[in-house]
C-alpha cells in the first residue's frame, strides 16, 4: 500500500512542478479531463502526435535557416505551426519561444531567428524529458492499483 | 426526438492540424456529437457535396453524393481560420455563396486574435469565432446555433418550437446554463491574447455577442 501512495505523492508533487516551472499550462489540464475510460490513451495520443510533429518541424527549420538565402516566410510558416501544436497541448515554454521566434521572422532578423531555433530545440527537448517522465509515472501508478487519478 | 441517433448532431470539422483535428474530435464527441473531420477546405466542399462542377445546384439541405449515395446530414461546420490552399475564410464565403449550404452555421477557429479578421468572418455569416485551444465551454456554444437553424427549417412558431426542444433535450439545457460558462471564465490566456491583439474595437457592440471574450 505504502508504494502506492508514495507513487501517487510523487505524480502529484511532479505534475505541480511542471506547472509551476511553465513547461506546462491549464490546457495540458484541459486534455487530460477530455481523457476518460473509453479513450484512456487521449493524452498520451496527441502528445506523442506532437513528439512526432515538432521533430520534423524543428528539421524543417534547421534546413530553411541553414539556407545561403532564407525564406522567412517559410521560417515563419513552419514556426507557426509549432506555436500552433504546442499551445494545444499546454507546451508553454515552446508556444512562448515561438512567438518571439516569428517576430524575428518578421524582422527577417536571421541571427534572432538562429537564437530562437535554439532555444525552441532546447525547451522542446525539456518538455519531452518531462512529459515522458510524467507518463512513466503515471504507468507506475496505474501498474500498481489499476487506475490512475486524473486530477 | 427519442432516438438517440435522431438527436446526435453532426458536425464536420475543418483543421490542417492533426493534433488540433484530434482535439476538437474529442471535444465535440464529449459532447455527443457526430464527428467528421477532414484536413482541408476542399475536403470539406467535396464532403458537403458541393463540387466545382454543375453539381452544386442542389436545392436540398446538404447532399454528399460520395459517400455511397447517402444523404449526409451536417448540422454545423467548425473550421480552423489559417491552412494552406483554401482559408477558413474562403470555405465560409463558399459555403454562404451556396443555395444548398448556406443555412448551415459556420464557426471559425484561430489560434490569432486579429479583430479584423474576426469581423471579416462575422461580417460574412459566420455564427461565433473562436481562439485557439478551443474548450469545452467554446463546444457548449454550438448547439444553440444548430437549434436556432433547425427551428428554421420548421417553420413553427418560434418560442413554440424552443419550448418543446428545451423540454425534450436535456443536453441542450446543459448548454445553456450561465453558471457552467462563468467557471470556464478562467479563460486566463484567451483574456491575455484579447488584451494583446488589441484595438480600441473591443469596445464595439459586435464583440458583446462573442465567443472572444468569455465572461
Amino acid at each position: 500500500m505504502e508504494g502506492v501512495l508514495q507513487l501517487q505523492r510523487q505524480l502529484i508533487d511532479y505534475t505541480t512542478s511542471l506547472y509551476n516551472e511553465g513547461f506546462l499550462d491549464d490546457q495540458f489540464t484541459q486534455l487530460q479531463q477530455l481523457q476518460d475510460e473509453s479513450n484512456p490513451d487521449f493524452v498520451v495520443e496527441v502528445v506523442s502526435l506532437f513528439f512526432e510533429d515538432s521533430e520534423r518541424l524543428l528539421n524543417e527549420l534547421s534546413k530553411a535557416l541553414d539556407q545561403q538565402s532564407v525564406d522567412f516566410k517559410k521560417v515563419d510558416a513552419h514556426v507557426h505551426q509549432l506555436k500552433g501544436s504546442s499551445s494545444s497541448i499546454g507546451a508553454q515554454r515552446v508556444q512562448r519561444i515561438c512567438i518571439a521566434f516569428r517576430n524575428y521572422c518578421e524582422e527577417k532578423n536571421i541571427e534572432g531567428c538562429l537564437k530562437s531555433l535554439q532555444q525552441v530545440k532546447n525547451e522542446y527537448s525539456l518538455v519531452k524529458n518531462k512529459l515522458e517522465s510524467l507518463f512513466k509515472l503515471q504507468q507506475q501508478l496505474s501498474a500498481a492499483c489499476g487506475s490512475i487519478p486524473m486530477e | 426526438m427519442g432516438m438517440a441517433a435522431e438527436s446526435q448532431f453532426h458536425v464536420l470539422a475543418v483543421d490542417d492540424s492533426l493534433i488540433d483535428r484530434k482535439l476538437i474530435e474529442r471535444l465535440l464527441k464529449n459532447s455527443s456529437f457526430q464527428v467528421t473531420t477532414v484536413d482541408s477546405g476542399s475536403k470539406a466542399l467535396e464532403f458537403l457535396g458541393l463540387l466545382e462542377d454543375d453539381q452544386s445546384n442542389r436545392n436540398q439541405l446538404s447532399v454528399s453524393p460520395n459517400n455511397n449515395n447517402q444523404v449526409v446530414e451536417v448540422n454545423l461546420i467548425i473550421t480552423d481560420y489559417c491552412m494552406p490552399g483554401m482559408t477558413g475564410y474562403d470555405l465560409l464565403k463558399k459555403i454562404k455563396e451556396s443555395s444548398s449550404l448556406r443555412d448551415i452555421p459556420v464557426v471559425i477557429m484561430s489560434s490569432e486574435n486579429v479583430p479584423s479578421r474576426i469581423n471579416r468572418c462575422l461580417d460574412e455569416g459566420a455564427e461565433e469565432f473562436f481562439l485557439k485551444p478551443v474548450r469545452v465551454s467554446d463546444v457548449n456554444k454550438l448547439k444553440p446555433h444548430i437549434m436556432k437553424t433547425k427551428s428554421k427549417d420548421h417553420q413553427k412558431p418560434e418560442n413554440e418550437e424552443k419550448q418543446e426542444e428545451e423540454e425534450a433535450a436535456p443536453k441542450t439545457k446543459e448548454v445553456q446554463s450561465p453558471q457552467q460558462q462563468q467557471q470556464q471564465s478562467s479563460n486566463n490566456n484567451k483574456r491575455k491574447t484579447m488584451e494583446e491583439g488589441l484595438s480600441p474595437d473591443r469596445t464595439r457592440p459586435r464583440y458583446n455577442g462573442l465567443t472572444v471574450v468569455s465572461n
